[in-house]
Parts: C-alpha cells; structure tokens; sequence
C-alpha cells in the first residue's frame, strides 16, 4: 500500500494529483496518516503514535483508518499490491 | 503529556462547481452552554436525550411580541396556546408576563383551570367541545369561540337549561391571498356563512356576542395576509355594529405566526426571511387603526401565537451512537433522537450545532434517528463538524409542538428540565418509565399464561 509517487502534499493538507488534475483537502488528522502512509509506514505503527498522542481507541482508529483508507482508494491516490506502481 | 482531541481523519475532493449562493453556513460554533449551564452536566446529570427549556428565552421573546403590538395599537393581550406547548410550568411563564389561556379542547381546558386561570381568561377554540366542555364553560364564564352550526345550537339550548347568557365569538374563514387557504374551521366570510351565524347569534338573543375570532394559517411567511384578515374582521365587526347596533368587543387574530426555523426545501435560513413580530404587527394594527372603528372604541386585539413565542426557547440535547457509510459512500450518523421526540424534523432543517469545541473540517452528514424505522431522518443532509461516538450536540429551536405531539414509540420519552434566570436546573416533566406505560394496560385472564 503505497501512495503514487507523484502525488504531492502540502503542509496544510491540500492534495494535488498531477496525473488526473483532481485535488483533495484533507484534516490534520488525515495529513499526519497521509504522510506517514507515503513514508511507508505499517498500520500497526501508524496506530500506535496515533494512539499515543490523541485521545481515541483501537477500535476507533481502526475503522476510521479504514474508512479514510477506502477513500484514499477511491481517489486513485494510492496503488493496491496488485497495480503496477507509476 | 496530556493527549490532543481526536478528529477522524476526512479527505474531501476540492471540486469547482458551480457557486451556490444558497449554500447554509456550517454550524462549528459550539453551543457548551445554556444560559449559563454547561451542555456536558446536564446530559451528565438527566441523561440523553433531553429536552431544555430556556426560562429567560420565554420571557425576553414573549416581551419582544408584546413589545411590537402595544406600541403600535392601546389594547392588546396575548393568550396562550396550550397545544403548542402545555407542560404546565411553560404555560405558567406565559400566565405570570400576562398572557390568557387558548385551549381546543377539554383536556386542555381542566389544565387552564389548573393551572389557576380563571375561567374569563380562558379563550375555548376548536371543533370539538363536548355538552360537558360547553356547560363547564359556560359555567366559568369563558370565552366560546363557535365552530359550527351544531355548536351554536347547542350553546343556545345549555343557555336555556343554565339560565346564563354565554359570552361567545364566531370563528371565521376567509380568503386572504394564500395557499392553502384554511376553510374547514368556522364560518366563511366570502360566502356569507358569517354573517348567518352572526344574525343566529344576535337574533337568539340568549348570547352575548363579544369577539371575532380568525386563524388563517400555520407557519406564515406572508404578513400581509394578516391585514387582509383584519380588514375582513373589521368590517364583519362594523357590519354589526351598524346592524344591530352592537359593540364587538375583541377582534382575536389568532397565531400562525412563523419562528426562526427553516422549512424544508427554503432557500434560505428562517431566522433571516421569516416575518417578524414588527412585520406581523404593522400589518395587523395598522389595518384595524385605519379601519372605520372610532380611535376611542377600538375593540382589543388578541392574539394567540403559539409557535412563534415558543420555539426559540426549547432545545434538545442528543448523542452520537454511531457514524457509518451508506452504500454510497456518504456519511452518515446515527444519534439517539429520533421523530418520535423531535415531531417536527418532518418540517424543518433544524439547526444542529455541536456541543464541544471542533476544527473547521466538516463532513456533509445524513442524520438518523435510533428508531428501527426507516423514516427515522432528523437531518437529510447537513455539513457538520467530525463528531465521535459519544460526543454530544444541540437542536435548536424545538419548543413548539415537540413536546406536545411527540410519541411513546418504540422507546420511552426523555426528561424535560427548564433552565430559570439564575442558571438553576428544574426538572418540568420526569422522564417516562416502563411502568407507567404499561399501567393502562390489562392482559385478559386467558392470555396471562404461555409456554415457549
């Protein structure tokens, strides 16, 4: 699970995707996902310092990680195992 | 170190469509307060949901109302509509700024009369009035606002049996300019149904005719239509004046009168289109001044706005249960009011605000209700800050008719408190139990066993 490499964020959280011209906001939540995502970082680490630095659940996190992941998705932002990478 | 709030991370395409002028403002103001009293205890302290209502609120509306047809017109008085709202210590408020009692029915009068009106302050309206609801009345002296033929025979045959001259108004229907126009309550003006029950009245000689009364509509965003039905009522008043000689006491207007909500399908907020109390009071007043009563003997002008005094005043405090997707991918988020309790979410795009501080990042939310029915919607769509489970918010403008035609449906009905002008929480109305549903209730002897 990799974001496209030429994808581009910028430090308030607005997402450009040169290859369709679409662009996205995201939260500050969602910057510091995003981020870490491209960094390639595991979910289990991810969890873990989002644990540890908000007020929120396991649980919790999960589902909203997976629900911002489906999105993630469905914007063509990130390539799946099976996809060629661009 | 102490962890940061958490907000669900959201990514939302940026799309360039076209501006929509139209577009509501995204309520991220928390409210975390009324009057004073933090949101947080008092779900802490009487549970979610609950209904509260804003004692101040009450007053400072009533005085607005009060305020914009005394200073326009020398005699006026404000009577309560029980139904819009009759827990007995809101009608207790209304009483102690002034204000008579308007019921529609028995039930609604022996809670006037409870509530120690006296009977003369009781304006009686509506189609149905039982011999007995008519005799009491009478009794008391109230005020009679006559529906139908049937009634007023009745009222003339219990006149005889009692030995009293009732003191009586007729309801009238007319043709103000607008749609739907309300014709199925009273006598009409156009067609002359009014002045035959006028000429019954007058010719019976058992009654004492005193008012007009009319109520042409429900949440009305015309005030003009107003000053139509006044002209109307004045002339019917001077009609009879130059008929029979005859002084027609009060000319009631009835309520109708819009609050600050905001109707499904309006464009734009209620709170900056709908008519105010000046716009409903120049219309009004200043047709009746301009009429061709004399300036010494104009009649006193009732009103009996409901809604309009009350809503603001009531809120209801809720909980998220869950957020979810739909199949689409739209958000969606279950809280625990549902229209078993909040009526009139089947009328209004009710104002939602959280009741905690959030970011401006907002996700455009469909608003269910916890009721396993598929009309439970309180809000279709609404752009609403990242709430979690748990986290709490405010409906605003819920105090007419919620607390009146809500439903025991599926789940019981919450607690209503009212905050007073010192910040002290009263508990008004106890949250309903299981046992005091189930004590109307009797099973026959031969269901009271089974086996499974």
């Amino acid at each position: 699970m990799k974001i496209k490499k030429n994808v581009a964020i910028s430090e308030s959280g607005y997402i450009f995707n040169p290859s369709t011209g679409e662009s996205f906001s995201v939260n500050p939540t969602g910057i510091e996902i995003f981020n870490m995502i491209k960094e390639g970082k595991k979910i289990e680490e991810i969890e873990q310092l989002i644990l540890k630095k908000y007020n929120t659940d396991k649980d919790t996190f999960e589902k909203d990680y997976q629900d911002f992941l489906g999105f993630l998705k469905q914007y063509l932002l990130i390539d799946t195992h099976d996809e060629k990478e661009d | 170190m102490e962890k940061q709030r958490y907000e669900r991370p959201v990514i939302k395409k940026l799309e360039s469509n076209m501006p929509n002028k139209y577009g509501m403002r995204t309520e991220y103001q928390p409210m975390t307060h009324i009057d004073g009293v933090a949101v947080a205890d008092l779900v802490k302290e009487h549970g979610s949901p609950l209904f509260v209502m804003s004692e101040q609120t009450i007053r400072r509306v009533y005085r607005e109302a009060k305020k914009a047809f005394s200073t326009r017109y020398p005699k006026v008085q404000f009577a309560w509509s029980y139904k819009t709202n009759y827990l007995d210590a809101v009608c207790r408020v209304f009483h102690q700024e002034g204000s008579w009692a308007e019921v529609v029915s028995g039930f609604e009068y022996d809670k006037a009369l409870r509530n120690g009106v006296d009977g003369s302050k009781i304006i009686f309206n509506g189609p149905d009035k039982t011999e007995a609801d008519l005799e009491k009345a009478i009794q008391h002296d109230s005020l009679i606002h006559i529906d139908h033929l049937d009634e007023l025979y009745s009222i003339i045959e219990l006149s005889k049996k009692l030995d009293q001259r009732p003191k009586v108004a007729i309801r009238i229907n007319m043709d103000t300019g607008i749609y739907p126009m309300w014709d199925r309550f009273g006598f009409n003006y156009e067609n002359g149904q009014a002045w035959d029950a006028l000429n019954k009245i007058m010719r019976s000689e058992k009654l004492e005719l005193i008012g007009l009364h009319c109520h042409i509509g429900t949440f009305m965003l015309s005030a003009a239509a107003y000053a139509s039905a006044a002209f109307k009522l004045a002339d019917l008043a001077l009609g009879v004046k130059k008929k029979y000689n005859h002084n027609i006491t009060y000319i009631d207007m009835g309520g109708g009168f819009a609050s600050k909500n905001t109707l499904k399908g309006s464009y734009l907020p209620g709170s900056d289109v709908n008519p105010t109390f000046d716009d409903f009071a120049e219309a009004i007043t200043s047709t009746l001044i301009n009429s061709d009563f004399e300036p010494d003997n104009l009649p006193l002008l009732i009103l009996e706005t409901g809604r309009a005094l009350i809503d603001e005043a009531g809120y209801l405090l809720g909980s998220v249960i869950s957020n979810k997707r739909s199949s689409t991918g739209k958000r969606t988020t279950i809280v625990d009011i549902g229209v078993n309790i909040l009526f009139t979410s089947f009328w209004y795009d009710h104002k939602i605000t959280p009741a905690q501080p959030f970011t401006q990042y907002t996700e455009d939310t469909t608003i269910y209700g916890p009721l396993c029915m598929n009309i439970d919607v309180v809000r279709e769509s609404i752009s609403l800050p990242l709430l979690n489970k748990g986290d709490h918010f405010v409906i605003h403008h819920v105090g007419a008719y919620n607390m009146t035609q809500w439903m025991q449906f599926i789940t019981l009905r919450p607690k209503v408190v009212m905050i007073d002008d010192k910040a002290n929480v009263h508990v008004i109305r106890k949250g309903e139990t299981i046992e005091r549903i189930t004590e109307f209730e009797e099973i026959p002897e031969h269901l009271k066993e089974f086996d499974l």
